[in-house]
């Protein structure tokens, strides 16, 4: 049990003169929260490990360190957690960081919601079936210690998807959510290895228009048993949800999303723009306490996590065995059943300035969606920065980092204060293409498969303009 | 034991005993109701009837059905560890029995971390007034996770509200269209079609309109709440109301006549002739909307999301945890036993209410 917790059952007079004691130590004790619009909320979270700051900023207190009364609420699924962020029924929802840019660009629901802290860097995986391993390992080169040599790229399952092909079956594999990270990240991986996974265009949204491997949606929970049940042939979605299919023995990861592009942006905090315009003091409040969060989960090299693995194996939030979610959690990855490799950054929560939200990121998103047709017009450059900055509110978290920092809560070192919202190109990723975030035209340039500038999807075709 | 003492004095308590049986038999009629009839041969034996006879309705009563549990539950011990599922072996009584145990231990943590939850706010209320003796400082409620008890405790109050709501409705619909063949022709289109729609059906629907029409700062009741209810308002309308208009029509129509001749007016015909003949049917309509109210919760909370018991299955289905299958048929187990529970209930009911008319 977490130390808040301590005091279980105190008697009215022990009660009074905890009281008594807190007046007398009061000015000490609690810096002066903010004056709060809104004290009570309810924040919605889909069931993995990346909900882990809102998890912790309730059983540490750091909430309540805030005057905030927050109920943490599991949703069953991507769509309903963002319907109910629309309709109010939920304050703000831990989000896949495509949702609040395709809500604002009005793709699949519209609405406009903005984030100011994004959760966390990494902590995705792509998973196959055990049948499908076995006929891609024969294509993996294997390293001197007899092990597969990683990254595995799609090139390896090239062969797997033709012999599919060629005997008049459907490669099918699950994604979360159609604006997730966990659709790009597997879009990416598959057209790196050669592989097309389908077009999106106005009129037909299934994202399988020339598809040599088709993509659909499964709700996170579902995906081990989807496959176990032959419906998926693999699947990409964070954790625990890689690590259960070894622990089943039903399936093996091939790649996490580190490797794709090492430190990417996961998930984001997300609320209404009408919410935040409503609740300035209440967002600022909640976004320190994720902060303080966040700052807890990556302390001292992950000494933490022990504790955090205890906390989310609790059956009110991610509710898995907690031995599943200690693998990813706390600095390893399991691939192939007894292949467990160190991997300390899988689940990055504060450093790399991870909680940022960082404009770059919000277009790396948009840029997706163009290269997939999920935006069907040619932008200019400047559309996706004005986007990005319509949707990323760094100046909120600025602000609550400051308040943080002066409380003495917070290192000023572990905040990026005079960025302009760009990280430098960046280059680590799996196929070695470089990404500028302020030219977003020209990077949608340099992939053989994907939308470029003037293309379109007219008639379940690509054509260009 | 009294009786017992009466069956000792043959001849002046002859008497005696034929009351006391006349008094078992009456009992009878109750302990049958609420589901414990077994109990009869039991007092009889005590009042001093032959044990080989009542030994024989005991057994038929009270020791078949629990042979037959007894099977059940040594079936389901051999067989569920053959069954592999990726979450391991389905679990067996034992594992079962296990989670209820866990449940009920989660419940009372809880029910501390409450209470320490209450004592750092009053802390923190304290150190507010303390700083600003104007400040508003309110207690606010708790926002731990809900237990399996509290669950529970959800899934009865909306199930009721929706219940008494779909009765409200169903009844006065009934009435009208069972005196009146305009109304009742009127309305039999509509309930032949909306009947047999779904819940699942029902709650997009039902979910869009309360969030567009349920706006107010301050609600009542949550919108979870009323869109679970309204779904079970929806889904157990109709038996109530279709019992009710077959119930009111088939009154006996001599008393009808018996009324014009009394020149009774409109309210006293409803409330002194039709209420009363009509309320075994109304009942047995209520029983059966009651039980459809029951199961259709538990399938819309699952898919909507709303707090109770089918989120609680759900929850625990997506945890996939290796206790995760044996929380679920904690839930099944309960889900069952409450429905039973319902029904015995309104089975009481009815037989308290319409013992004039039905014995």
């Amino acid at each position: 049990m977490i130390h808040v917790y301590g005091i279980s059952s105190v008697t009215t007079l022990a009660r009074t003169a905890v009281v008594a004691l807190a007046l007398v130590a009061a000015p000490a004790a609690f810096a002066k929260p903010l004056p709060l619009e809104k004290d009570e909320l309810t924040i919605g979270f889909i069931k993995l490990t990346d909900m882990a700051p809102l998890a912790v900023a309730y059983e540490l207190g750091y909430f309540e360190d805030e005057g905030l009364y927050v109920t943490l609420e599991p949703q069953a699924n991507w769509k309903v957690l963002l319907d109910r962020v629309l309709t109010g029924e939920l304050d703000g929802a831990h989000m896949l960081a495509g949702q609040p840019i395709g809500a604002s660009i009005g793709y699949g629901t519209k609405g406009d919601v903005v984030t100011a802290f994004s959760m966390d860097l990494n902590g995705n995986g792509i998973t196959v079936s055990n049948d499908v391993w076995q006929a891609m390992k024969k294509n993996v080169p294997i390293g001197k210690d007899g092990r597969p040599v990683h990254p595995i790229k799609a090139d390896a399952l090239k062969p797997v998807i033709k012999q599919f092909q060629a005997s008049g079956k459907q490669f099918k594999m699950g994604m979360v959510f159609p604006v997730s990270t966990h659709n790009y990240e597997l879009r990416y991986w598959l057209a790196a290895g050669g592989i097309n996974p389908g077009y999106y265009a106005p009129g037909d949204i299934s994202g399988q228009i020339g598809a040599e491997a088709y993509l659909s949606v499964t709700p996170p929970p579902q995906m081990p048993a989807t496959m176990e049940a032959g419906t998926i042939n693999g699947y990409c979605v964070g954790e625990p949800w890689n690590q259960q299919a070894v622990f089943k023995g039903i399936g093996v990861p091939v790649v996490t999303d580190y490797e794709i592009w090492k430190n990417n942006p996961e998930k984001v905090f997300g609320v209404t723009k009408a919410w935040a315009d409503a609740n300035p003091n209440t967002h600022l409040a909640v976004v320190k306490a994720l902060i303080r969060a966040a700052i807890w989960l990556d302390a001292n090299d992950n000494a933490n996590r022990r504790k955090a693995v205890e906390i989310l194996a609790r059956s009110g939030y991610v509710g898995a065995d907690a031995a599943v979610i200690a693998n990813s959690m706390t600095g390893t990855f399991e691939y192939e059943k007894g292949d467990k490799r160190p991997m300390p950054e899988f689940n990055t929560f504060f450093r790399h300035f991870a909680t940022y939200p960082y404009y770059s990121d919000a277009i790396w998103y948009l840029t997706q969606m163009r290269r997939w047709g999920q935006i069907s017009q040619a932008r200019p450059d400047a559309w996706y920065a004005e986007t990005a900055k319509k949707i990323y509110r760094p100046d909120i978290y600025l602000k609550a980092a400051k308040l943080l920092v002066d409380e003495g809560k917070a290192d000023r070192a572990g905040f990026p204060w005079d960025t302009d919202g760009f990280k430098k190109p960046q280059t680590e990723f799996i196929d070695g293409v470089v990404y500028d975030g302020r030219k977003p035209n020209e990077y949608l340039e340099k992939f053989a498969i994907g939308l470029k500038r003037t293309d379109k999807v007219v008639n379940g075709k690509v054509v260009s303009q | 034991m009294a009786p017992a003492q009466t069956a000792d004095e043959p001849t002046a308590g002859a008497g005696n005993r034929e009351r006391l049986f006349a008094a078992i038999n009456r009992a009878d009629a109750y302990l049958q109701v609420l589901g414990l009839g077994w109990l009869t041969p039991l007092f009889r034996m005590a009042a001093g009837d032959s044990p080989r006879h009542q030994g024989k309705a005991l057994w038929q009563l009270l020791g078949v059905p629990l042979v037959a549990i007894l099977l059940f539950l040594a079936a389901w011990g051999a067989l569920a560890p053959k069954v592999q599922t990726s979450l391991g072996a389905v679990p067996g009584p034992a594992q079962v029995w296990d989670q209820v145990g866990t449940l009920w231990q989660a419940h009372k943590d809880e029910r501390a971390k409450a209470e320490a939850f209450f004592e750092r706010q009053e802390v923190r209320n304290a150190a507010r007034l303390a700083d600003d003796p104007t400040a508003d400082v309110r207690l606010r409620p708790y926002t731990g996770k809900p237990t399996y008890l509290d669950q529970i405790w959800t899934s009865l109050q909306t199930v009721f509200m929706g219940f008494m709501v779909a009765t409200l409705i169903a009844v006065p619909l009934g009435i009208a269209s069972g005196l009146s063949k305009t109304v009742s022709a009127a309305l039999n289109p509509i309930v032949q079609i909306f009947k047999p729609v779904s819940p699942l059906a029902w709650l997009p629907i039902v979910t869009m309109i309360v969030s567009a029409v349920y706006v107010s700062d301050s609600p009542m009741f949550s919108k979870s709440f009323i869109n679970s209810a309204i779904t079970v308002t929806l889904c157990s309308l109709w038996p109530t109301l279709i019992n009710t208009a077959v119930g009111v029509a088939s009154i006996d129509k001599d008393l009808i006549n018996v009324g014009r001749v009394l020149q009774l007016s409109w309210t006293k015909t409803v409330f002194k002739l039709v209420l009363p003949s009509s309320l075994p049917f109304i009942f047995t309509g209520m029983r059966l909307s009651l039980g459809v109210g029951w199961m259709v919760l538990i399938a819309a909370e699952m898919l909507a999301q709303n707090p109770g018991l089918g989120k609680f299955v759900w929850d625990e289905f997506q945890n996939g945890s290796s206790a995760s299958l044996a929380r679920i048929m904690v839930a099944v187990f309960t889900i069952g036993i409450i429905g039973f529970l319902l029904d015995r209930v309104m089975l009481a009911l009815q037989a308290a209410v319409t013992f004039s008319t039905n014995r």
